[in-house]
């Protein structure tokens, strides 16, 4: 319905104009964007606020290793996570005797599978990208995890965990307290991106309308082997952007960029965050988050791979 | 009355001590609150999420910001 207003308000101009073509993507992208985002983040931290972190913790700690590693993934994908929030996590698990891969496995998934990522590609391209990204995401934290627990890195904590003093309560709200935190939590959110969503549809629409196919093929998806390695090694600075690079994302790979490159570039992008290595460095040795860094970074760059020569 | 706002410094944190303040004055209470940011303190609430309000030791809310009307009521129980 919405594109055919939009198509109705812009093809009574001329077709081919490439102006008309990108102001027309321009439009039909912002709005379809905005309103998917509003609608699938509110979903999310809805559903989000029926799970506590803190049960999360007492759950996972009575499991056997295994389990631990994929429950923690899974439970990565409904927990909201800011990398504010990465330290008192981390302590809170390790001092439920939680393990040291089980409680990266965590820290592997939640801000990889965060609600504006999710929604971003549910809307851009479709669930079935949407879903794949997020089994992808829940490997690359299981393996990592397991990684991590073949040494004993249990030296290269910095902070020492003593049990707590008081036992942890479950806390109850009503339906209507969690759907008006909710609400705002999704328009501070919407607020928090908006301007990057702009920017990126505008560009995204700019390429779409003026930047040929070829050109793309040739420099984005050339089947270089180099390709993935480099779209991971990218996608490390542009943290808390992932909002407005993937409208950028999606004009490449509808023009011909290959999507298990582009999910690598995504990937890394909400997984391999400086400011949450920088927050972290405060509990854990610099040895230890390379090596977390470096691994994570190897699973995202043999995810995309993978997809590449599945898809490709 | 004694509060506790757990946080390491985040806005967030900052947000709850705001609201925590006002939702105090409303209720028209003395109460004497405290911003507790060193980690090994905070570790000993038990909570793994912040921010988190502490009311009398007891951890009322974790990980969220509620609302100051919910504080309101959280001071009234």
């Amino acid at each position: 319905m919405w594109l055919n207003f939009v198509d109705y308000i812009f093809y009574s101009f001329d077709k081919q104009n490439p102006f008309i073509k990108a102001a027309h993507f321009f439009i039909y992208d912002t709005g379809k964007i905005l309103f998917l985002l509003f609608v699938i983040i509110f979903f999310i931290s809805l559903l989000r606020s029926y799970f506590h972190v803190e049960k999360i913790r007492d759950y996972l700690s009575g499991k056997s290793a295994i389990f631990g590693y994929i429950f923690a993934a899974l439970f990565g994908i409904i927990t909201p996570f800011c990398s504010c929030s990465a330290i008192p996590l981390f302590l809170g698990f390790l001092q439920a005797r939680i393990r040291l891969g089980v409680t990266f496995s965590y820290l592997v998934s939640a801000p990889m599978n965060n609600e504006i990522a999710i929604a971003m590609l549910f809307t851009l391209f479709g669930w079935k990208v949407a879903v794949l990204y997020i089994c992808l995401g829940v490997l690359v934290a299981i393996f990592s995890g397991l990684f991590i627990d073949l040494f004993d890195f249990e030296k290269e904590i910095l902070i020492d965990i003593k049990p707590a003093n008081t036992e942890f309560k479950e806390q109850k709200s009503s339906l209507k307290i969690k759907l008006n935190d909710a609400y705002y939590f999704t328009i501070d959110i919407i607020k928090k991106i908006f301007l990057y969503v702009i920017i990126g549809v505008a560009v995204g629409a700019f390429i779409h309308g003026y930047v040929p196919s070829e050109f793309i093929v040739k420099y984005a998806s050339g089947g270089n082997w180099y390709d993935v390695p480099i779209a991971t090694l990218l996608g490390i600075p542009m943290y808390s952007n992932v909002a407005g690079v993937m409208p950028l994302v999606e004009v490449l790979t509808s023009k011909g960029m290959m999507i298990g490159s582009a999910l690598s570039f995504m990937m890394a992008i909400t997984a391999l965050s400086l400011p949450e290595a920088m927050i972290l460095k405060r509990i854990i040795s610099f040895k230890l988050i390379t090596i977390f860094f470096a691994v994570v970074g190897f699973g995202i760059i043999f995810n995309g791979y993978l997809f590449n020569s599945i898809l490709g | 009355m004694k509060i506790e706002i757990l946080g390491t410094g985040c806005s967030k944190c900052n947000e709850l001590e705001n609201r925590t303040k006002q939702a105090v004055a409303k209720v028209g209470i003395i109460a004497q609150i405290e911003k507790v940011e060193d980690l090994v303190e905070i570790m000993s609430f038990g909570v793994a999420s912040t921010p988190a309000l502490v009311i009398n030791n007891d951890v009322k809310v974790s990980g969220r910001v509620p609302s100051v009307d919910e504080i309101v009521a959280i001071l009234n129980t």
